[in-house]
């Protein structure tokens, strides 16, 4: 990553010393932006007094750096695309772009990057538009520092914020997506690292990726988005440090994984969700020092999972620690820590001396008789599970914590 | 002062009272007397209003008590066994009584000086004795002057002296014009008091006589015997 | 009527077991927030005691009280008053004396450890909770010639209504899994006072268990201002009704 850093630097200056710069202001020779893009010559720098500037389609073709001082407004007033990047090592930064068309006929996009490499888009705010970056076929990009909104329409009818389809090595860092349908999409999206993100109060999905296998999100925030995170048939992932809360509502999770393979999930937050995690044909997956705090269900984890591994977790105030759909039970559970654990530790080795059980029969009883929930609480339920955990009949046998800690692992 | 009419009362299948149809008139002292079941107390807390008639009408001073409660403002009740709340003390429950009656202002503490209650006033009902408990009945039967006075067999439990006393009260309230209704199943004491026998058997009204027309229908001299003859030549008809 | 109840409350506030039940209620609760640093999850234990002891104690007692008292209602009723302001003497001067036990075993400590929505919810469930199980208790009393039959009625109608009742709910939903059944299960749930202070609870306690899959419908009926009402006005019957209907039988009742 810091040498694609330091290979950005060195093209930014190597434009700067290189190319002539051309200022572009209301009062300026050069006025337009759309015919400033047009005319420089290759590795020159643009640089864009605040102002409003119409651009419908301004298209750069040559390696340039557009420098935008005090937030220029470019505006493509709803016609069309506002910026379109076909040519590698380009440089855009510190621009307002705003109101592209919108609409099902084309992904209409704030700034579009198409078959490019080594391409900076930095610290502009997008507004008002239907998709925000749109990246397609290009590699090396660096998109750090955006402010994207989503043009306020509805689910149905919003792009996303970053967008990228099929594309290598790209960094996606320190970038606030809202509004949008889903924060950040990512499809064929191979060796990419996203850190430090924002997405909340997406309609969709904060983070939505499939098919995009090697990358790693570390310190991201995903909250309050419609039905969470949703990651899809990729293979290995790595997720550190990230926090996943506030995704309340019908069939809504901290994150969902369904045929995901090979990956780790480490160190993040799962905080007041419907469900914390949901896991669907999912293997090989290792769930280290993750917190599950004050969720509906901590983890929702079905049948077809598999060879999967959590180990020093934190399970509190969830009103299920987990639920699972079968009697099946394939994973690993050791070392976790489950507030409901009632058992004790006579060798005061810290780990409880018989197993927990985080499924309970009342949680089975509802996903086959979903209207239960409103028994919920109910002294009858407690009284179930309390003879349920005694003898066992309905609850997957194997679904057990070996080694419960009998205290919260600080973090 | 108190006319029943056609009274009919049945706990369950035990018909306890089958149409009495009866008065008490003031400045007397009636005694209802029968044998144990025979629908005294009932027709007792019928006239209390602390057990509702199946059929007929009680009336007070000519008005039908129904569903009123305001009549009993004229009655003082002394119950067989006094019960009270065990945590109450003697002066709070004079208190309380007088507090849930505001209407009254004087009162009569005759009894309660006899009896030396005010003594007493810091105890709480529970450890009190039989007798004690019947002499704070006593006191709180008489307490509001009524002009009706109904005491379900007084004297029992309370010793020779507390009973004269109350028996003086008894005939003083007479004097005074009230009507004071009595049951008892000692003779002598009836003979002292009385001067109407209201005699119930099986629910129905034996007789209903002055003392003294007892004795002359008899030719005995004493009450009880008088009775008893009664009773033999009613069963022989 | 506020006189009785003056005299019912001096009577009870002395009796023992109420100050039994306001220190044990109390010790629990201050057991419960100090041993858990995160007061929702107390709130979510205190729920329990809640919903099973408060009931179970205050149908218990109530009914035990009025055969206890049965002397004190005969002396009353022999004095000019009316049996239906005896009655309701009886009743308000219970309920204060048990909603005061309720107050200082859990509604201090909920006030000074969870001073919130789901505090107040708890609250006001425990008081309605209260008041319906007094009022059932009134009802097996005067339903009843003896004490032990109406304790035994009271015991039943707390086990129906604790147990029983949520039994015959999983078995309608168990036998007709294939229905739509949510208006079914509110329209049960409501007739269960203790279902409905349950309920109450859960709106503002697993709001996020409660959203997914069906509860969404159930947050859509219960979690509305018309909820609010609904469940209010369905508690405030629970304890009107059975009143009722002991005044009823009362009135006609012989000592």
């Amino acid at each position: 990553m810091r040498l694609f850093v330091f290979l950005f630097a060195s093209v930014i200056l190597t434009g700067i010393i290189q190319g002539k710069t051309t200022v572009v202001c209301p009062d300026c020779p050069v006025n337009n932006f759309m015919r400033a893009a047009f005319i420089a010559a290759p590795h020159d720098t643009i640089i864009v007094k605040s102002g409003t500037y119409p651009s419908i389609n301004s298209i750069i073709t040559k390696p340039m750096t557009i420098i935008g001082e005090n937030y220029p407004v470019i505006d493509g007033r709803g016609r069309d695309e506002v910026i379109l990047v076909y040519s590698d090592s380009v440089t855009i930064s510190g621009l307002h772009v705003r109101n592209s068309n919108r609409g099902s006929m084309k992904d209409y996009a704030g700034i579009r990057v198409f078959q490019s490499k080594q391409v900076s888009i930095l610290n502009c705010k997008l507004e008002n538009v239907f998709f925000g970056i749109y990246l397609s076929d290009s590699k090396q990009v660096l998109v750090k520092g955006n402010h994207s909104k989503g043009a306020n329409y509805g689910k149905s009818d919003t792009g996303n914020g970053i967008h990228l389809w099929k594309c290598d090595s790209v960094t996606v860092l320190d970038n606030y997506m809202e509004g949008h349908r889903d924060g950040i999409y990512f499809e064929f999206a191979k060796h990419c690292h996203i850190e430090k993100n924002l997405a909340e109060k997406n309609y969709r999905y904060g983070l939505h990726f499939m098919f995009s296998d090697d990358d790693t999100y570390v310190n991201n925030t995903f909250r309050n988005n419609g039905t969470g995170v949703a990651v899809m048939y990729t293979k290995r992932v790595n997720m550190f440090n990230n926090v996943f809360e506030n995704n309340w509502g019908d069939a809504a999770y901290g994150l969902l994984l369904k045929d995901i393979g090979n990956s780790v999930i480490e160190g993040n937050v799962f905080r007041n969700n419907t469900i914390g995690v949901t896991m669907e044909g999912s293997s090989r997956m290792r769930f280290e020092n993750n917190d599950f705090t004050r969720n509906g269900y901590g983890l929702r984890i079905w049948a077809n999972c598999t060879q999967d591994t959590f180990v020093h977790n934190n399970f509190s105030g969830n009103t299920f620690d987990a639920s699972t759909n079968g009697q099946l039970q394939q994973n690993i559970f050791n070392y976790n820590y489950w507030d409901k654990y009632t058992g004790y530790d006579l060798d005061r080795d810290k780990i409880g001396d018989i197993p927990y059980k985080p499924v309970s029969l009342y949680s089975m009883l509802i996903e086959q008789m979903p209207y239960a929930v409103m028994l919920l609480r109910s002294f009858m339920v407690d009284l179930l599970d309390k003879a349920e955990k005694n003898i066992p009949s309905i609850t997957p046998e194997a679904f057990e914590d070996k080694f419960p800690l009998m205290n919260m692992i600080k973090r | 002062m108190i006319r029943t009419e056609n009274l009919e009362k049945s706990f369950g299948k035990l018909h306890v009272l089958k149409g009495v149809s009866t008065s008490f008139e003031a400045g007397q002292v009636v005694s209802v007397i029968g044998p144990n079941g025979s629908g005294k107390t009932t027709l007792i807390k019928c006239i209390l209003g602390m057990v509702v008639a199946d059929k007929g009408s009680i009336f007070f001073d000519g008005k039908n008590i129904g569903r009123d409660f305001q009549y009993r403002n004229n009655i003082g009740y002394m119950p067989q066994i006094g019960r009270y709340p065990a945590n109450m003390k003697i002066g709070q429950l004079f208190s309380m009584m007088k507090d849930l009656r505001k209407a009254v202002t004087n009162t009569d503490n005759e009894l309660i000086k006899e009896y030396a209650l005010e003594a007493m006033f810091d105890k709480p009902m529970h450890t009190l004795s039989g007798g004690t408990t019947q002499k704070v009945s006593a006191a709180l039967a008489f307490l509001f002057n009524p002009k009706v006075l109904i005491l379900d067999e007084p004297t029992a439990g309370l010793d020779p002296l507390a009973s004269e006393i109350l028996k003086a009260k008894i005939l003083k309230a007479k004097e005074e014009g009230r009507l004071v209704i009595i049951t008892s199943h000692i003779m002598s004491e009836v003979e002292e008091m009385a001067d109407k026998i209201l005699y119930l058997f099986e629910g129905s009204i034996n007789f209903y006589k002055t003392v003294s027309e007892l004795k002359t229908e008899t030719g005995e001299e004493r009450l009880g015997k008088a009775i008893a003859k009664i009773m033999k030549e009613r069963m022989h008809v | 009527m506020f006189k009785i109840a003056k005299y019912v409350v001096y009577d009870i506030l002395r009796s023992k077991v109420l100050i039994a039940y306001t220190v044990f209620l109390l010790g629990i609760s201050l057991s419960l927030f100090s041993l858990e640093e995160d007061a929702s999850k107390s709130i979510v234990s205190l729920m329990s005691v809640v919903m099973i002891i408060v009931p179970l104690v205050s149908i218990v007692f109530s009914t035990t009280y009025f055969y206890n008292a049965y002397e004190f209602i005969e002396l009353l009723v022999a004095q000019p008053l009316s049996r239906t302001t005896i009655l309701l003497g009886k009743f308000t001067g219970v309920a204060f004396s048990m909603l005061t036990a309720f107050f200082i075993g859990v509604g201090v400590p909920v006030l000074i450890y969870s001073p919130n929505a789901t505090g107040f919810v708890l609250l006001q469930s425990g008081i309605g909770l209260s008041l319906v199980f007094i009022s059932l208790a009134f009802f097996s009393s005067v339903a009843t010639r003896d004490k032990a039959k109406g304790i035994g009625l009271s015991l039943m109608l707390w086990f129906f209504f604790s147990v029983i009742y949520d039994a015959i709910i999983l078995g309608v939903l168990f036998a007709f899994s294939d229905y739509p059944l949510e208006k079914a299960v509110i329209a049960l749930a409501s007739l269960n006072p203790i279902d409905l202070g349950r309920i109450m609870i859960l709106m503002k306690l697993d709001i996020s268990a409660l959203m997914g899959f069906t509860g969404a419908v159930y947050k859509k009926f219960f979690g509305t201002g018309f909820g609010f009402f609904y469940t209010t006005g369905i508690m405030l019957l629970w304890i009107v009704v059975p009143q009722l209907v002991s005044l009823r039988i009362f009135r006609k009742k012989n000592l």
